[in-house]
């Protein structure tokens, strides 16, 4: 059976790795848990995981993709790693303060910043 | 996937759609609703809303009502006009009591993946109710007047 595509763009700046995402749509269950496990690979890779994740090109994501960033961000922290978030769409952005969810994620404008908050 | 405009209100739109889970195609419902919105010169924060919440509402349907069971139905309706868009999303599940629904927002629930559905549902649509015994939501976005 062929590999699924890769429905992220890594990138490895340093020692933190950059993820973009390849879908603007973060909605759908299936390609969410394959984002899911893409993610958690690239952290279960790394002793110390400092993870970038830049939302430019995302439009929709529900409430499915918050849990993956939960598991996520839970998986991270398990190995005393970091995570950011940056270059959310304002309408998302609201999302996390609906749900309350950037009491537990350090969000930030601007990528540089988050980048500088990481090393 | 059925849909009509009325023959005596061309702002009227109409979609049913009744189907196994797995036979669904949530993004083409999701397109479809956005495009007569956006037709209607509904606010791009309420196309946002709208799709959201139609999302939301067929997960839930296959995760909860039907247990994930992809074979089971789902049944999705809409009508949009130039003022409100309604929805209604059922399944074959016995349904739920909507209080029992632990509050996402509750510190000692912020780091549990799931359980975030309903919340948003209600805070982007302006009315949400869910029919006794819990297996049909109806929800509505009323379009505020500019």
């Amino acid at each position: 059976m062929a590999a699924q595509a890769s429905r992220l763009k890594v990138s490895q700046i340093g020692a933190v790795t950059q993820v973009e995402f390849v879908d603007r749509n973060i909605l759908d269950e299936s390609n969410i848990q394959q984002i899911s496990d893409e993610i958690c690979g690239l952290v279960d890779d790394q002793p110390t995981p400092l993870v970038l994740i830049r939302f430019g090109n995302v439009e929709h994501l529900s409430s499915a993709a918050l849990g993956a960033l939960i598991t996520i961000n839970n998986r991270i922290k398990g190995k005393d790693g970091k995570l950011r978030l940056t270059e959310i769409d304002s309408q998302i952005r609201e999302v996390f303060t609906i749900t309350k969810l950037d009491k537990i994620f350090l969000i930030f404008d601007d990528a540089d910043e988050a980048m500088a908050s990481l090393t | 996937m059925n849909s009509r405009g009325s023959d005596h209100d061309e702002a009227f739109f109409a979609m049913e759609v009744d189907l196994p889970y797995c036979e669904l195609n949530i993004e083409q419902i999701q397109v479809e609703v956005a495009n007569q919105l956006c037709s209607r010169a509904y606010p791009k924060e309420g196309v946002f809303a709208v799709r959201l919440a139609i999302e939301e509402a067929l997960v839930n349907a296959y995760r909860h009502g039907n247990k994930k069971d992809s074979g089971k139905r789902v049944t999705f309706q809409c009508s949009i006009d130039a003022t409100v868009a309604q929805f209604e999303v059922s399944d074959e599940g016995p349904g739920f009591d909507i209080s029992s629904v632990p509050d996402p927002t509750d510190e000692a629930n912020l780091e549990i993946p799931s359980g975030r559905g309903l919340l948003l549902m209600r805070e982007y649509m302006t009315k949400v109710e869910f029919v006794p015994p819990g297996n049909r939501v109806r929800m509505s976005y009323q379009r505020i007047a500019e």
